[in-house]
């Protein structure tokens, strides 16, 4: 009995603060309240939840905290931040959401797919409190906006690019967790490089499953599964793995291959000495969202309803910083050109 | 005569060092707290004051509620093996997989109400016990130990869970969560407005729970099988020598942990806005029981009262968060507790040691001094 008791202590003290030190990176960027201190000073109070991860990761929610942070300088709006717990209930999410508007915070922004159920329960709750969800359509409501991207599209034209800079005719892709959303970025990337070559292989694989949602904040998982990827052969890998992304670029790197980013521009944003690894990454502008949203919103002209950010809108995209792919843009961007105009439909699945 | 005055004052004694030791841990854990807000520049005093304040709404105590009502069955699960001396890590991988397969099995029928349900939660114990049982059965035929292969077992639990899922889903148009097909109407179990002017109701399995707590304390304390387990749990070698077969209670225990785990799942499948497994079902409840057992000391009511402190810690994180407090502090102070409280039993049960052998050998003193000066007389 004693010695089952010490042996569960230990292991659990053990969890509890490796745990607690996973969620430093975001403990140590404190949210930023400027008010005040820009030219136009406004009186409306920003509140922005995060799913797991939170600001930090380098990647998704980053791109959301960017967009908010421009917005705050620019409008003079007021912000707060709060960031969900691993593993915690539905209700968890609505009380977060709800403690945010009870401190006067409005609009709210819901970051990520798991808010939709509890956004449409708040939603109702207050009808006077504005809501935007990013990744998400399915929560309706008259105070409700979701705001959409079309992954896929931006992935048809990274893929397309893994296809052209290969040389070997086979290609990776790495995805962090396998959840539908990540397989919107397979689906583009694999129809964008068999655009280019039919024949091509593309070898894909997914860190974690969930609830394990370790595979998007563990390079140490990205850069083993691009490694063996590499070693069958594979010249080029793409990653939607968050913060495993870095590992993935690591590998590159160490097999002399190529690498493609991904949501934000990564060449800018990853460690220099993997810098010359990345060929392009596949924008997808969460901050151009988020911006857009809250300028609506200062501007008293909140709409509900779905908004998709397509290669139409420029909501996706791909970066040519570093200058590897300047040989290929003109190819790109006939695809790109094609798909707006309707002549090829990308698969999302 | 003197043995009946002694029992209810030793009792007596027993019980404030079982309070003492969680306190302690407790007031320990407030100054580690307080001393990390003290270096991290965040004013103690207030911010046990926000949380105060916000932790006592009527909106947030009935979130509370809720949450611990989970938490508390699967501290049950956990202490059901501690008390056996197993020790069941895998009471999260086994309320997932039961969790699911009742989402499924609930999801493809309709019944009347009480017998939906009824089946749902059956189910759901049923797959939990068959989970633990492999671990069980390992133990008594391989002599695998139950540590390991529960871990093991988490770890199959989530991809068998992944890769079904993907099976059996149904996709909501425009979301990019998946989950199993909502359970119907007959299988929802109604909330209680237990909490005054909440606008939030109490799970309903929040009974069944407080039921389960009962039936823990009296099966373990009052039958027959009770202390067979208890025995095993002391002392293995003495429980066969009593006649108790060992593998046989492994075996059982094992199960009913496992069986009490299914029901873990339940308050959010049953009680939940979505009546399904999806996505983002809750994760990791089987460690925090385990945190849970250990601080209410496998004791039903102590443990109640452990998954009230934690779930509320878990709400104040919240509001931590939204007044720029790093909200990990909760971890840390739950770390804390753990930790201290298992220190604190440590001690108080050495200090209860030295004052049993102090107590007889005075009273063995005493004895002989009464004794010596009839033997000089003589």
């Amino acid at each position: 009995m004693r010695r089952v008791t010490t042996l569960a202590a230990a292991i659990l003290a053990g969890a509890l603060v490796l745990t607690s030190c996973g969620g430093d990176d975001a403990a140590e960027t404190t949210p930023k309240d400027d008010t005040g201190t820009s030219a136009a000073a406004s009186d409306i109070k920003v509140g922005l939840a995060y799913d797991i991860g939170g600001r930090g990761d380098q990647s998704f929610n980053d791109a959301a905290a960017a967009g908010l942070d421009k917005a705050a300088e620019e409008f003079g709006v007021e912000t707060k931040e709060a960031e969900a717990s691993n593993g915690e209930p539905e209700s968890a999410k609505e009380e977060r959401l709800r403690a945010l508007a009870s401190a006067g915070f409005n609009p709210i922004i819901a970051v990520g797919f798991a808010y939709s159920a509890s956004v449409v329960t708040v939603a109702k709750e207050l009808p006077d409190t504005q809501f935007a969800i990013i990744d998400d359509s399915a929560a309706v409501g008259d105070n409700i906006a979701n705001l959409l991207f079309a992954e896929e599209q931006g992935s048809f034209l990274v893929g397309a690019a893994a296809a052209l800079k290969s040389e070997a005719g086979n290609i990776g892709f790495v995805g962090g967790v396998d959840v539908p959303l990540i397989h919107k970025f397979e689906a583009g990337y694999k129809a964008g490089a068999e655009a280019v070559n039919p024949d091509i292989e593309v070898q894909i694989k997914y860190l974690t499953q969930p609830p394990d949602f370790s595979g998007f904040g563990d390079p140490a998982k990205g850069k083993t599964a691009a490694a063996g990827m590499f070693d069958n052969g594979a010249d080029v890998v793409y990653q939607a793995a968050g913060g495993s992304g870095g590992g993935v670029f690591e590998a590159a790197k160490d097999a002399g291959g190529f690498a493609i980013g991904v949501d934000s521009d990564q060449y800018n944003t990853a460690d220099p000495a993997v810098q010359d690894v990345i060929i392009t990454s596949m924008l997808k502008k969460v901050d151009v969202a988020v911006y857009d949203f809250l300028k609506t919103v200062t501007e008293d002209n909140f709409t509900a309803g779905p908004l998709t950010y397509d290669l139409e809108k420029d909501g996706v995209g791909y970066s040519t910083s570093g200058g590897q792919i300047d040989d290929i843009t003109d190819k790109l961007e006939e695809y790109k050109e094609q798909i707006i105009s309707g002549e090829i439909t990308v698969p999302t699945e | 005569m003197s043995v009946a005055t002694a029992a209810p004052r030793v009792d007596l004694r027993r019980l404030g060092i079982t309070i003492a030791a969680p306190t302690l841990a407790i007031v320990f854990s407030l100054l580690i707290t307080a001393l990390i807000l003290i270096s991290t520049g965040d004013p103690v005093m207030s911010t046990l004051d926000q949380v105060w304040a916000y932790g006592k709404q009527p909106r947030v105590i009935a979130l509370t509620v809720n949450q611990a009502t989970t938490y508390y069955l699967s501290a049950l699960a956990v202490a059901i093996g501690f008390r056996m001396n197993l020790f069941n890590i895998g009471v999260d991988g086994q309320y997932r997989l039961a969790a699911f397969a009742a989402a499924v099995v609930g999801s493809s029928f309709e019944l009347p109400k009480p017998l939906h349900l009824f089946v749902i939660v059956l189910v759901a114990m049923l797959v939990g016990a068959m989970w633990a049982g492999i671990a069980a059965v390992l133990k008594v035929t391989r002599g695998v130990s139950e540590v390991i292969s529960t871990i093991m077992l988490n770890a199959i639990a989530t991809a068998l869970i992944a890769f079904m899922l993907r099976e059996v889903a149904v996709e909501v148009a425009g979301s990019n969560n998946i989950g199993t097909k909502p359970i119907a109407e007959s299988g929802a179990l109604p909330g209680i407005p237990l909490i005054p002017e909440s606008p939030l109701e109490v799970f309903g399995f929040i009974v069944v729970a407080a039921l389960a707590g009962v039936a823990y304390t009296v099966v373990l304390g009052r039958t027959r099988f009770g202390f067979d387990l208890r025995a095993t749990g002391h002392s293995e070698s003495a429980a066969v020598a009593s006649g108790v077969n060992v593998r046989r209670m492994v075996i059982v225990s094992m199960l009913l942990s496992g069986a009490v785990a299914g029901l873990v799942g339940m308050p959010q499948l049953l009680g939940g806005a979505s009546r399904s497994y999806s996505l983002d079902f809750p994760a990791g409840l089987g460690f925090t029981g385990i945190a849970i057992a250990l601080l209410g000391r496998n004791n039903a009511l102590g443990m109640a009262f452990s998954a009230l402190l934690f779930s509320f810690l878990d709400a104040s994180s919240i509001i931590l968060d939204i007044n720029d407090i790093s909200k990990e502090i909760v971890l840390i102070m739950q770390g804390t507790i753990v930790l201290s409280v298992v220190v604190a039993y440590e001690l108080v049960r050495r200090y209860s040691i030295v004052a049993e052998q102090r107590r007889v050998s005075r009273q063995l003193a005493e004895e002989q001094a009464s004794a010596r000066p009839k033997e000089v007389s003589t």
